[in-house]
């Protein structure tokens, strides 16, 4: 059976749990070898986590000469390690940098590249959700070796056994493609709650708001939720960009979604709208958001979601 | 000094965004514009030269595509480009990204030619139609440069540039030498609506048309019949079935709400 490259995504070796979806799909296709880029001390650690959701292999890259530099020699290091493993299709998570490396690598290998995939069926076949979420498009890669970036949440991790036998590789990378460089980083303070693009419920709050993001806060907390926020709420600056849902932000398909004090416009829904259920609170019962609801409550969200808090955290108790 | 600044013509969002037989976008039979998103590549182009006074710095709007693709270099002009390029071929339809990133690239480097260099290139952060937010990084492979994308705020000096960023973690600052290929996001700061004056100054803006022919790129690479993906089909999503809404009296929302999400076994 032929390699699936899977690339792993991860801080510092914490792997994320993208990384096990794309591993679930990557079954499908072959045999997974995963790919971490980071520090050879993290590698057996990092394998021990992969292992567990059938990782074959995995590549070591020791990213010592590349950490610092932009997306130009992660494509360089893949390009080198797909020409030695011949793999079926290469899998890597959507994330900016990761679909930057895949573009790049997509014209070296020079191999068709599908972004944004919301599944990857047997054969190679991927599903899309385009155009704010209203069409799905079914795609395939007709040309070299498929390259399909693929979201967050797109399959249930499976775990499976896999032998995860750890492979050093030495990538060359050229000067060429050392050149844009992170001069300066500023982490951005954890706020203890779930990834947004990761959770299983996200609770977002607008221009609704008025600034005051306590009772989403407050509500998001009582469900265990991460926090999203529309651009209105962005651009006023009660929220960082980081928590921005929409085409221009990011793009979550939770569970559960529940929109308070957001209109609902075409580019909010284009980050939100393939969430499995979705809920609204909102005081214009013709605010557009309501037609995309499986439940809404007209009314003022900062009477609704602190009382709505209180019950939740009753039942809880 | 010169830039392109990529600009492309995309169906309004704000209106039923739709698939040809062949599954390529129907760019005819919906209203097209600008991207807005690369109103803010402008911008940033046009502020790039503003800031650099007594520089000689060109700016020249880039853009692949239908014959109603050119609004979308007009509408670069006024708001204050100085010349703009349109690549237009029947052959390109149904291009994907691979093959999109070519003809820019040739592009690119046919208005170097003539120029004598392209120092930068600007390109918005995501196409508002196809979003893959991929073509900056593809068209920096193909020119050989480095890619600095993502940028929320854009300072040069010399032939140095920093940019500031969101990423997945942290704040980052980037720094490169030109030539680069850069990519700003919405939050680079609002774009410019064209002025009187500039809408009447764009009329007599230089404006090339460039075919294949004229690019040297063969008809045999682009389009959709050499596409590398295939669309095998597209389905409209059904529509959500009507919810229940309720309306909050005194305080009876928050319990129906609550009511609601343990049904769904969220509590
Ligand atoms: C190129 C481009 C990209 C964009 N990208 C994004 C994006 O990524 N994400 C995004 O969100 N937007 C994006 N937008 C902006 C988008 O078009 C909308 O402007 C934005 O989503 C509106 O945010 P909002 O719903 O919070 O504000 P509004 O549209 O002002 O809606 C506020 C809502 O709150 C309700 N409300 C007010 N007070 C209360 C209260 N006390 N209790 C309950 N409800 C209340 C109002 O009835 C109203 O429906 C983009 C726009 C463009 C042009
Ligand atoms: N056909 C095109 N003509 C000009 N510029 C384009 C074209 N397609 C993409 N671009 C540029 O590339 C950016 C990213 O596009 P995309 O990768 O499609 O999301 C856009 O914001 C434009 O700046």
């Amino acid at each position: 059976m032929s390699e699936v490259l899977v690339v792993i995504d991860h801080a510092d070796g914490e792997v994320k749990k993208p990384t096990y979806e794309l591993l679930t799909i990557a079954r499908r296709l072959g045999e997974p070898a995963a790919v971490f880029f980071g520090s050879p001390d993290k590698g057996d650690a990092v394998a021990e986590k992969v292992k567990a959701y059938g990782a074959a292999k995995v590549y070591v890259v020791d990213d010592a000469q590349i950490k610092g530099f932009l997306v130009a020699p992660k494509a360089e290091a893949l390009q080198q390690l797909a020409q030695k493993a011949g793999p079926a299709a290469i899998l890597l998570p959507s994330t900016f940098e990761y679909k930057e490396v895949a573009a790049r690598l997509a014209i070296k290998l020079e191999s068709g590249l599908i972004t944004d995939a919301v599944d990857v069926q047997e054969g190679g076949v991927t599903t899309q959700s385009v155009f704010a979420g209203n069409y799905t498009v079914r795609a395939k890669v007709t040309h070299g070796t498929p390259i399909i970036t693929v979201k967050p949440n797109s399959a249930a991790p499976e775990q499976a056994e896999g032998a995860a036998t750890v492979e050093a590789f030495t990538a060359t990378v050229s000067e060429a493609a050392r050149t844009a460089q992170v001069v300066a980083t500023q982490p951005r303070q954890s706020t203890g709650r779930p990834e947004l693009t990761e959770a299983a419920i996200v609770v977002s709050g607008g221009r609704g708001t008025g600034g005051n993001f306590e009772p989403v806060e407050g509500f998001a907390d009582s469900l265990g939720a991460a926090v999203g926020a529309s651009r209105a709420a962005v651009d006023s600056g009660w929220m960082p960009h980081a928590f921005q849902v929409g085409q221009t932000g990011k793009t979550v398909s939770p569970q559960l979604y529940v929109a308070t004090g957001i209109s609902g416009a075409i580019q909010h829904r284009a980050g939100m709208q393939t969430s499995k259920t979705i809920v609204a609170v909102n005081k214009d019962p013709e605010a557009p958001i309501f037609e995309l609801v499986d439940f809404g409550v007209v009314g003022d969200l900062h009477t609704v979601l602190p009382a709505a808090t209180e019950q939740v955290t009753a039942r809880k108790g | 000094m010169n830039i392109v600044v990529c600009v492309k013509y995309v169906p309004d969002a704000t209106a039923d965004r739709k698939f040809e037989d062949d599954y390529t976008v129907d760019r005819v039979g919906v209203d097209g514009l600008l991207s807005e998103l690369d109103e803010y590549a402008v911008e940033q182009a046009l502020q790039f030269r503003e800031k650099r006074e007594g520089e000689e710095i060109t700016v020249t709007a880039l853009t692949v595509g239908p014959e109603k693709a050119v609004d979308a270099v007009r509408k670069a002009l006024q708001m204050g480009a100085d010349s703009g390029v349109h690549v237009v071929d029947d052959a390109i339809a149904g291009s994907d990204y691979v093959a999109t990133s070519l003809v820019l690239a040739k592009a690119v480097e046919k208005i170097r030619e003539t120029a004598g260099s392209v120092d930068l290139v600007v390109c918005g952060m995501a196409s508002t139609d196809a979003a893959g937010s991929v073509v900056p990084a593809m068209l920096a492979e193909r020119l050989g440069l480095p890619q600095v994308t993502l940028a929320s705020v854009v300072e040069s000096q010399g032939d140095q540039v920093r940019i500031k960023r969101d990423s997945e973690g942290s704040t980052e600052v980037i720094g490169a030498r030109l030539p680069i290929v850069l990519s700003v996001t919405d939050q680079s700061g609002e774009a410019r609506y064209p002025s009187f004056k500039g809408i009447m100054a764009a009329k007599k803006k230089p404006l090339e048309t460039y075919s294949l022919a004229d690019l040297g790129v063969d008809a045999s690479q682009v389009g959709l019949s050499v596409a590398w993906t295939q669309v095998e089909d597209t389905t409209a999503r059904p529509p959500r079935t009507a919810g229940e809404i309720v309306t909050d009296e005194d305080g009876s929302g928050a319990g129906a709400l609550v009511e609601f999400l343990a049904s769904k076994k969220f509590i």
